[in-house]
């Protein structure tokens, strides 16, 4: 669905994120790691088109998007940002009708196919109630899910989220998480950024971490999410642990050890 | 925990519905019934008072081609001197209005007004040079009408060369400030060369702003170039609700943004720049009247939009009959605006809700 062929990516003529390779099939979650500054936001933006790629191309089912249009673009990414204020009262109806942007022409206003489109969306991540309800005046979990519902509504084949668990409580995250397994079960591929290598193995079938200064790793949870590569990403010590819920679930998760004083001390030694 | 919230959700749909029911007569009583009211009254006020029966009686009797009633006094107040003026104050208040509810969509903030790039300062400093150089009405307006434009051009010149390394919207603003106090300081500039016995009096009531003045011809130039203004912004308008969410979202969700801010700022400036060219500075109807109508129908620029322009025309015109009948002299149209739309703005501030963060 979305293949990344040595992308370099970066501001001016500087790269930050160097010749980055990777895939993602139809349906499956892809989950971007890495330190602050080691480029998720910057790669995230050539994706979308907001940077121009220095090298490398970016493939929509098999198609460089090289030369798109940006109605093209947004007919086959969705882009889910950060929870986020609004200049304007705007209703969540009308702000997920905004996703049928892209479907519409240059001068027309959204029809009542789209008004039921973006029903659909609603009702699809089950927030049909907060429809009516003014956007500005919704708590952050919930103007995330609004975003998610208009990028749904845009109908594109990839859909990719900056930080969806950011600004969210425990409870939220990880239904966040479950919302975000269920969108893939349906059919979407994601594309999602986290700070935290715990989402990847709750919800993600590939992962790639980029480092600073070192060269990027791709491949599954399994590959990726170790303790010697969290190291070298993020400079601390990292356990993986496996344990068996009650349920029988098996659950993996990355235990992040703190140094103790002598330590610190040695290190300064 | 969910049968509690559907509850809840429920609750809240009753209360919406009753004072939306509220709502929509505030609505159409505002949008209908006001513009209407507004206009039969303005044909009415005046130094020379013409009743809405004598006015019903011309009207039909030049529709029937039959001889004027009455006195011909009546007759030629009413063509040459208060329907023009009545038809000025309309076109130049849902010009001013259309172009500030457009920016404020352009600039995602609803503090911005109709000159932020520099149309008003550039517009009055056309008029102030136009007569420090003794050239008549139709020059002043030219002059006036083409500055408030160049204006503008430089601003988004300046702006296009800062905002290279991204930021368009910000660069444009800042630089329509710098551009607004340049012009401003040549406007002083000419006060000062101009002469204090004639031209610097009529430079200074120009800028104040006022209808007047307007006559038919006018009106022949000011209407076409409203509409032509208005026709594109119309027909885009749905694109500045996602405009208003931002240069990288609105690009996500597919619209060409700098296409649209282009096409948005030609049109706002045009309407600007031809709506002062004829009235002279009057501020606060393109900041006010996009907000009071944002509070009655709600932000969506497919419905804000065309009833901004409807709410400026009426404003205006209201206001100019104040200006024109409340006292035996006429005052100046620029200061009324100011001094009805501050302290109303700050009602609106303390009472409405602010659904800005």
């Amino acid at each position: 669905m979305l293949e990344i062929e040595n992308l370099s990516c970066g501001y001016g003529s500087q790269p930050i994120v160097k010749e980055v390779s990777f895939s993602v099939q139809a349906g499956e979650i892809m989950c971007l790691l890495g330190p602050n500054g080691a480029g998720k936001t910057t790669l995230f933006k050539t994706l979308l088109s907001f940077l121009k790629p220095l090298g490398g191309t970016v493939k929509i089912k098999g198609q460089s998007t090289e030369g798109w249009s940006r109605q093209m673009l947004a007919r086959s990414i969705g882009y889910v940002p950060q929870a986020h204020g609004a200049p304007f009262p705007f209703s969540v109806i009308d702000v997920v009708i905004m996703g049928r942007t892209a479907h519409l022409g240059l001068f027309v206003s959204p029809s009542s196919k789209d008004r039921s489109i973006a029903d659909e969306a609603l009702q699809m991540l089950q927030i049909t109630y907060l429809r009516d309800r003014v956007y500005t005046e919704l708590s952050g979990g919930e103007r995330q899910m609004v975003l998610i519902a208009r990028a749904l509504a845009q109908q594109p084949d990839i859909l990719i989220m900056d930080e969806p668990t950011s600004n969210l409580d425990f409870g939220n995250q990880i239904r966040m998480l479950e919302q975000i397994r269920r969108l893939s079960n349906r059919g979407m591929t994601v594309v999602m950024t986290s700070h935290f290598p715990d989402h990847a193995f709750l919800c993600s079938d590939r992962v790639v971490l980029l480092r600073r200064g070192l060269p990027f790793l791709a491949g599954s949870v399994k590959e990726v999410v170790t303790s010697e590569n969290l190291k070298s990403a993020y400079g601390i010590d990292v356990e993986i642990a496996e344990l068996t819920a009650a349920t029988g679930q098996k659950v993996k998760t990355c235990v992040p050890l703190m140094r103790t004083g002598s330590q610190r001390l040695e290190e300064l030694s | 925990m969910n049968a509690k919230m559907t509850q809840t959700s429920e609750r809240l749909g009753q209360t919406t519905n009753s004072s939306g029911k509220r709502r929509r007569v505030i609505r159409i009583v505002l949008t209908a019934g006001l513009p209407i009211a507004v206009l039969l009254l303005s044909f009415t006020l005046g130094r020379y008072s013409v009743s809405l029966s004598q006015m019903a009686d011309i009207f039909r009797a030049r529709l029937l081609g039959l001889p004027d009633p009455g006195p011909d006094s009546v007759s030629t107040v009413l063509f040459n001197v208060r329907i023009p003026r009545i038809a000025a104050a309309l076109l130049v208040g849902g010009a001013l209005a259309a172009a500030g509810a457009s920016y404020q969509g352009l600039f995602r903030n609803p503090m911005v007004s109709p000159d932020i790039l520099g149309a008003s300062a550039g517009a009055g400093f056309g008029a102030a040079l136009a007569m420090l150089l003794s050239l008549g009405p139709g020059g002043i307006q030219l002059l006036s009408f083409l500055l408030g434009i160049g204006a503008v051009a430089l601003t988004y010149s300046i702006g296009s060369l800062v905002s290279r390394r991204g930021g368009a919207v910000l660069s444009l603003v800042l630089t329509g400030i710098v551009i607004s106090t340049v012009f401003g300081s040549f406007t002083s500039i000419i006060k000062l060369a101009a002469d204090p016995d004639n031209k610097l009096p009529s430079i200074t009531f120009w800028l104040m702003g006022g209808l007047s003045l307007v006559g038919l011809d006018d009106l022949a130039i000011l209407a076409p170039l409203v509409f032509i203004g208005l026709i594109p912004l119309l027909l885009l308008r749905w694109k500045l609700n996602v405009l208003s969410f931002g240069e990288e979202e609105a690009q996500s969700l597919g619209v060409n943004t700098a296409r649209i801010r282009i096409a948005t700022i030609i049109c706002s400036t045009l309407l600007t720049a031809a709506a002062v060219s004829v009235s002279g500075m009057i501020g606060w109807v393109g900041l006010i009247v996009p907000h009071l109508s944002r509070m009655v129908v709600g932000p969506n620029y497919k419905v804000l939009l065309p009833v901004s322009a409807l709410y400026g025309a009426t404003y205006l015109l209201l206001v100019d009959d104040i200006a024109r009948s409340a006292l035996t002299m006429e005052i100046p149209l620029g200061i009324l605006t100011s001094l009805i739309g501050a302290p109303f703005f700050i009602v609106l501030l303390l009472t409405g809700k602010r659904g800005w963060d």
